[in-house]
C-alpha cells in the first residue's frame, strides 16, 4: 500500500515512459513508474533501431553505458518480387564514425538499462504491476491509478500515459479511442542467432558495424506492409508487418507470411543455419497525423505509441516516443516548478512543445500517406514490384534480343498493367502524399 | 507435399518463448456465440500465436496460453462484445527475452 502522493505516475517502462520518468526524476520530481512486465522490456517489442540524437538529448553519454548491438553503417531498400529483389544500397563512410547516428538494440536489455538510469535519479519503479483503472475526482480530473496489487489507489498530480499502442487505461477512460484496424500494423518477428563472424561475413561488415534491410513488395501479398532484416551482435531480427485491416480482409496468417519471407531466395542465405530463440508479435501505430488523439487533459498526458506517434514512412517510432516522453516531462517540470496545478490548460504546454518538434512536423508532412498506402496497397505492393523486377530482368538478361525491343517490352508492360492514366495518377497521388 | 508442410507449426515457434501462465485465469475470453462474425472467424488465421481455432460445430474457440499480447483480436473483436480483453496479472503472460 502506497500512502504517499507523487508528483507524477508514469504508466509503462517503454521508450516514452522511460524518457518521461528520467526527465522528471533527474529534475527532482517525485516519480512512480508502473510496469506490468517482470522487468522493463519484457512486454516490449521493436525491430529495433535506436536513433542516437534523441537519446543524447536525454542521456548524453549513453554510448558508454547503454546496451547497444551494432552501429548502422549501411541501409538497404529492397523492392521484392517472388524470386528477385531490386535493391538500393546506401553505405556512407561518414556514418562510420565513432558517434554513430543509429544503432540496433534489443529492447529487453535497453529498456532495463534505461529504467535503471531513472531509478538512479530517484524514480520508483514497480514491476509486475498492471495499472487497471484511472481514478478521477468529481470534476473528471485524473488524480491517480488503481493497480492489480493489493492496497488502495495511488495518487499523483499528473499521470503520464505511456502504455503503448494497445494500452487499456486511456481507452477505458475514453481519453483515446481503441486503435482502428486500418490504423495499426501487426508485425511478427523472429530472433535468428548466428556467430558474430558469420553475420559480419554475410553482410560485409566488421567489428560493431551493422546493416539494415527494409523490404517491400510481393512478400506482403498485395497488402500494405513491409519486411525487415536487422543485424544485431550475434543475432538477426527478421520480421514482417502489414495493416491489421488488410490481414483481416485477406484472412492471411502472419506466421506463414513470415515463413515465406524467410524462404525468399534473397533472404534465406542470410539466415541459413541460424537458431531461432524467440518469436514475437506486436502492433505498430500507422494511422499517422490524423490518428493522433487529444494529447493532454485534466491531470494527464499521452505519449509514444499510445498517442500514435509513429512515422510509418521512415520506420521511426522509438525516437518519436522518446521525444514525446521527454517533452511531457519537461512540460510537467515547468508547471510544477511554478507551483501551478496540472490542469488541461497548463498541460497544453506539452502539446506546444511537441508541435514545435520534429515529431508533429514529420507526421504532418506525411498525413495523407496512410490513406494512400491503404487504398493503393495492391498497386504499390504487388503490381509495381513485379513490373520493376521484369524491367530489371529485361535490362540485365543478355539473350540476343535487340535493346530497343527490350525497352519497348518494358514500357508496354507498365502501360498495359496500369494504363497511361493509371501510371500518371499513381505518380501524382504519391507526390502529393509525400509533399 | 501439402501446402501446410512448407510452413512451420505456430506451436513450434511459441516453444522458443518464455511464458508465466496464470493458470485458470485467461486474460481474453470469447462470449458464447452461435455463429462467429467475420472478424472473429478471421482470427483463426490472423492470430500470430494461433490461439483461435474453429470448432467442428462452427464456433470459434480460444486457448490464450500462448498469447503474445499483441492486441490484434482486441482491435478486431472487442468493440462488438465478442471478446473481452484484459492484460494478464502483473508479471504473468509472455515474458520477452529479447523483444
Amino acid at each position: 500500500m502506497i500512502e504517499e502522493k507523487f508528483d507524477a505516475i508514469v504508466i509503462g517502462a517503454g521508450m516514452a515512459g522511460n524518457a518521461a520518468a528520467f526527465t522528471m526524476a533527474s529534475r527532482g520530481l517525485k516519480v512512480l513508474q508502473l510496469e506490468r512486465g517482470e522487468y522493463p522490456g519484457s512486454k516490449n517489442v521493436q525491430g529495433g533501431i535506436l536513433y542516437a540524437d534523441m537519446v543524447e538529448k536525454i542521456i548524453p553519454e549513453f554510448r558508454n553505458e547503454a546496451p547497444l548491438e551494432r552501429r548502422l553503417i549501411e541501409q538497404r531498400f529492397w523492392l521484392m518480387s517472388d524470386n528477385a529483389h531490386t535493391g538500393m544500397h546506401y553505405r556512407n563512410d561518414d556514418f562510420n564514425e565513432e558517434k554513430g547516428n543509429r544503432y540496433t538494440i534489443i529492447r529487453s536489455q535497453f529498456d532495463r538499462w534505461f529504467a535503471k538510469e531513472s531509478q538512479a535519479k530517484g524514480a520508483i519503479l514497480l514491476c509486475e504491476t498492471t495499472a487497471v483503472e484511472l481514478i478521477r475526482d468529481g470534476y473528471g480530473k485524473v488524480i491517480g491509478v488503481r493497480t492489480d496489487r493489493s492496497g488502495g489507489p495511488i495518487h499523483a498530480d499528473v499521470v503520464v500515459l505511456a502504455e503503448g499502442v494497445n494500452g487499456l487505461l486511456g481507452t477505458r477512460a475514453e481519453l483515446r479511442p481503441r486503435p482502428q484496424a486500418s490504423q495499426v500494423a501487426l508485425a511478427v518477428k523472429e530472433m535468428h542467432f548466428l556467430p558474430a563472424e558469420v553475420i559480419e561475413q554475410r553482410f560485409n561488415i566488421k567489428g560493431d558495424e551493422g546493416v539494415v534491410i527494409e523490404a517491400a513488395g510481393t512478400i506482403s501479398k498485395g497488402m500494405a506492409g513491409m519486411g525487415f532484416i536487422y543485424t544485431n551482435k550475434e543475432s538477426i531480427s527478421v520480421g514482417l508487418g502489414c495493416l491489421v485491416s488488410d490481414f483481416a480482409e485477406n484472412q492471411t496468417s502472419p506466421a506463414q507470411l513470415l515463413d515465406l519471407f524467410k524462404k525468399h531466395p534473397s533472404v534465406a542465405p542470410l539466415i541459413a543455419g541460424s537458431e531461432v530463440k524467440e518469436y514475437a508479435a506486436h502492433l505498430i501505430p500507422e494511422g499517422g497525423y490524423n490518428a493522433i488523439p487529444k494529447l493532454f487533459g485534466e491531470g494527464y498526458v499521452i505519449c509514444g505509441d499510445a498517442a500514435q506517434l509513429n512515422n510509418a514512412v521512415h520506420r521511426e517510432g522509438s525516437n518519436l516516443a522518446m521525444t514525446s516522453g521527454r517533452l511531457a516531462g519537461e512540460a510537467i517540470f515547468q508547471i510544477k516548478s511554478r507551483r501551478d496545478p496540472c490542469t488541461a490548460q497548463n498541460l497544453s504546454l506539452y502539446k506546444k512543445l511537441l508541435d514545435d518538434s520534429f515529431v508533429i512536423k514529420d507526421l504532418k508532412k506525411y498525413k495523407d500517406m496512410p490513406d494512400l498506402l491503404h487504398t493503393q496497397a495492391s498497386n504499390l505492393f504487388l503490381t509495381y514490384p513485379q513490373l520493376v523486377a521484369k524491367a530489371m530482368e529485361n535490362f540485365v538478361r543478355v539473350d540476343g534480343t535487340p535493346k530497343i525491343e527490350k525497352e519497348k517490352n518494358t514500357f508496354s508492360s507498365f502501360r498495359k498493367t496500369r494504363g497511361a492514366l493509371g501510371l500518371l495518377g499513381d505518380a501524382v497521388r504519391f507526390a502529393r502524399a509525400w509533399r | 507435399m501439402g501446402i501446410e508442410a512448407q510452413f512451420q507449426k505456430v506451436e513450434e515457434k511459441l516453444y522458443q518463448n518464455r511464458y508465466l501462465v496464470d493458470a485458470g485465469q485467461p486474460h481474453i475470453k470469447i462470449a458464447p456465440h452461435e455463429k462467429p462474425s467475420k472478424n472473429l472467424l478471421a482470427m483463426t488465421h490472423l492470430c500470430p500465436a494461433g490461439c483461435y481455432t474453429e470448432a467442428e460445430s462452427g464456433q470459434v474457440e480460444l486457448a490464450a496460453d500462448g498469447c503474445l499480447e499483441c492486441g490484434t483480436c482486441r482491435v478486431l473483436c472487442e468493440e462488438s462484445g465478442e471478446i473481452t480483453w484484459n492484460y494478464p496479472r502483473g508479471g504473468y503472460g509472455i515474458l520477452f527475452k529479447f523483444g
